[in-house]
């Protein structure tokens, strides 16, 4: 049963197999076993997962059920989710209860979804290895001394050990696409807009987008049809006609031109890695797809750009945690800007509070231009990169990182290094694009995540191609020894 | 390039973030590793180039001017760290 897919899981809910109650039950067993070593979850909530889970039931008696009602499903805790608790993995929220849903949140929920809690990650999803939450690192169900990626972290932890079958993400410059890689699962980052930002915590709001988390490309389009749509309440929401992502699960591989650009398979790329990704692509031109050579030139400046524009929006974002309204305030201060400065300095951890200096100092006046405004240039010159590759190619792939999960510890003191774990996954965030993991096999024992970019809005031809490999191969079913 | 300590004393500031000597230092040190990182930048020529603000290229959307929430002070100020007869308490700024 853990192992079942999300419409495997549907079918058995509505063939009357099992009940959702019985269901989350048995998810929430799991959770409580394992939640311990992993640390996977900031927060669970029994009673009201089984509440949702009776609710469901009671849908699917009265002939109100959907393709997800009924599936238990964790939010990534940057999500706000009414009287639930929602801390960003941060100090500085620790006792937030959030008033409200973010749209997402009533989206899943609307779909008939059973919230069982809400997933550990970086705090304010400012990191690569979920070493910067205030609530501890978690733990990689593969391999307990090595990190699961971030910062989505928790919730690839908890699906990759079975303690619930999907869950929410956020992608600003990586954190579905590099967790999803090192933990062995598919999770997929939209084109920017498609997603309401409504109710997720900002952190820089031009690259931020939620999606889904889960085993297979199918379960992320089933899961994207639930949670994409347009919302008033997100200004840059895209109003769009509704999309079945789906609808091009079937479509056949022949024909399909997959671009390999040579800047992802050059120096820094782990060996072990580049030969099981090379093997991947043995796969899809057995399959049909051919495969072209194409180069993104300014990729090696995403890196760079994007540490002056996501801490530029970053230091504006969180200017909003002043202990005023909500949030951490300082038990000892002598005026309200002794206030401000030391429920900041209280509430944020060091990387946070890193990103916040590097902001403010790339905005300052004298520095603006140098800095912020170069870097928005370049931005123009990576999105550029990608319109002409796609004249010549229907989707991107290559390595979602430059190696396998590392261990716990082993990058924390060195910002730099961490930042590189998000080389190859960057630019899709400054373009807009859509782009995705999925697992396709094993470097040292541990999983490697092959990344698909697509053109802008083409998530059904990106999860079409995924699924085709998925159809021909068992590395999604992979599960970690012991569970 | 290199940060030097008056400087981010200044960015600090700037963030209301408190920090203290050793604090800063150490954090001079890492930020100077960063931009050596973010120097890189430096050497495109850029000429011409429109900046790109946002991920997509889009208008901002208007919307009318009415009200569509719903009075939920209560709630909101539940979750504050001090209120008084509905109002947000701050240490005092006008003498």
């Amino acid at each position: 049963m853990i192992n079942l897919s999300l419409s495997e899981l549907g079918a058995a809910l509505a063939a009357g197999q099992i009940s959702s109650v019985e269901l989350t039950q048995l998810f929430l067993d799991r959770c409580a076993r394992e939640n311990p070593r992993l640390n996977a979850f900031i927060c669970l909530d029994q009673a009201r997962a089984l509440d949702a889970a009776r609710a469901a039931d009671a849908a699917r008696a009265a002939g109100r059920a959907g393709p997800l009602t009924g599936i238990p499903l964790a939010h990534k805790d940057i999500f706000c989710a009414r009287g639930w608790r929602t801390t960003c993995a941060s100090r500085m929220l620790e006792n937030f209860v959030s008033p409200y849903d973010a749209h997402v949140v009533g989206l899943l929920q609307d779909a008939g979804m059973v919230l069982v809690g809400k997933t550990n990650m970086d705090e304010f999803a400012m990191g690569s290895s979920n070493e910067t939450s205030y609530f501890g690192p978690v733990k990689n169900p593969w391999d307990h001394t090595m990190v699961p990626g971030g910062s989505s972290g928790g919730s690839a932890a908890a699906i990759a050990a079975r303690l619930v079958p999907a869950a929410t993400g956020t992608d600003t410059g990586g954190s579905i696409r590099q967790p999803a890689a090192l933990c062995g699962l598919s999770g997929l980052k939209p084109t920017y807009g498609v997603c309401s930002r409504y109710g997720m915590i900002a952190f820089a709001s031009s690259l931020d987008q939620a999606g889904p988390m889960a085993k297979s490309a199918e379960d992320c389009a089933l899961m994207l049809n639930a949670m994409a749509g347009f919302d008033a309440r997100d200004s840059t929401s895209l109003d769009r006609p509704a999309e079945n992502y789906t609808r091009l699960l079937g479509e056949p591989l022949a024909g399909l031109r997959i671009g390999l650009p040579r800047e992802y398979f050059a120096a820094g790329l782990d060996a072990g890695v580049h030969a099981v990704v090379d093997a991947a692509l043995d796969q899809f031109r057995k399959l049909g797809a051919v495969t072209v050579d194409i180069s993104l030139p300014n990729s090696g400046l995403s890196v760079p750009a994007y540490y002056v524009i996501a801490p530029a929006e970053a230091s504006s974002n969180l200017s909003r945690f002043d202990g005023v309204r909500y949030g951490h305030r300082a038990a000892d201060y002598s005026d309200l800007a002794d206030m401000y400065c030391r429920s900041r300095a209280e509430g944020f951890g060091a990387e946070v509070k890193r990103r916040i200096l590097i902001g403010t100092y790339v905005l300052s006046h004298g520095y603006y231009d140098a800095y912020y405004l170069q870097a928005q240039k370049i931005r123009r010159l990576i999105a550029r990169d990608f319109q002409a590759a796609f004249e010549h190619c229907d989707l991107i792939m290559g390595p979602t990182a430059p190696d396998v999960a590392f261990p716990l510890g082993a990058k924390s003191a060195d910002p730099v290094q961490m930042y590189l774990n998000d080389i190859y996954t960057i630019a899709a965030n400054l373009a807009g694009l859509p782009g995705m993991s999925i697992p396709c096999g094993f470097a040292r024992g541990l999983p490697v995540g092959l990344q698909l970019v697509g053109a802008w809005f083409d998530e059904a031809r990106m999860l079409g191609a995924a699924h085709q490999y998925q159809l021909n191969t068992d590395w999604h079913r992979a599960m970690p020894a012991g569970l | 390039m290199s940060l030097n300590l008056e400087q981010v004393f200044r960015a600090a500031r700037l963030a209301r973030l408190a920090i203290s000597d050793a604090e800063a230092e150490r954090t001079a040190a890492q930020l100077n590793n960063i931009f050596a990182l973010i120097e890189q930048m430096q050497a495109v020529d850029t000429t011409g180039v429109e900046p790109m603000s946002h991920a997509v290229d889009l208008a901002q959307r208007l919307r009318p001017d009415a009200v569509t929430e719903a009075d939920r002070r209560a709630d909101f100020q539940a979750i504050a760290p001090e209120t008084e007869a509905g109002l947000y308490l701050v240490p005092k700024v006008i003498e």
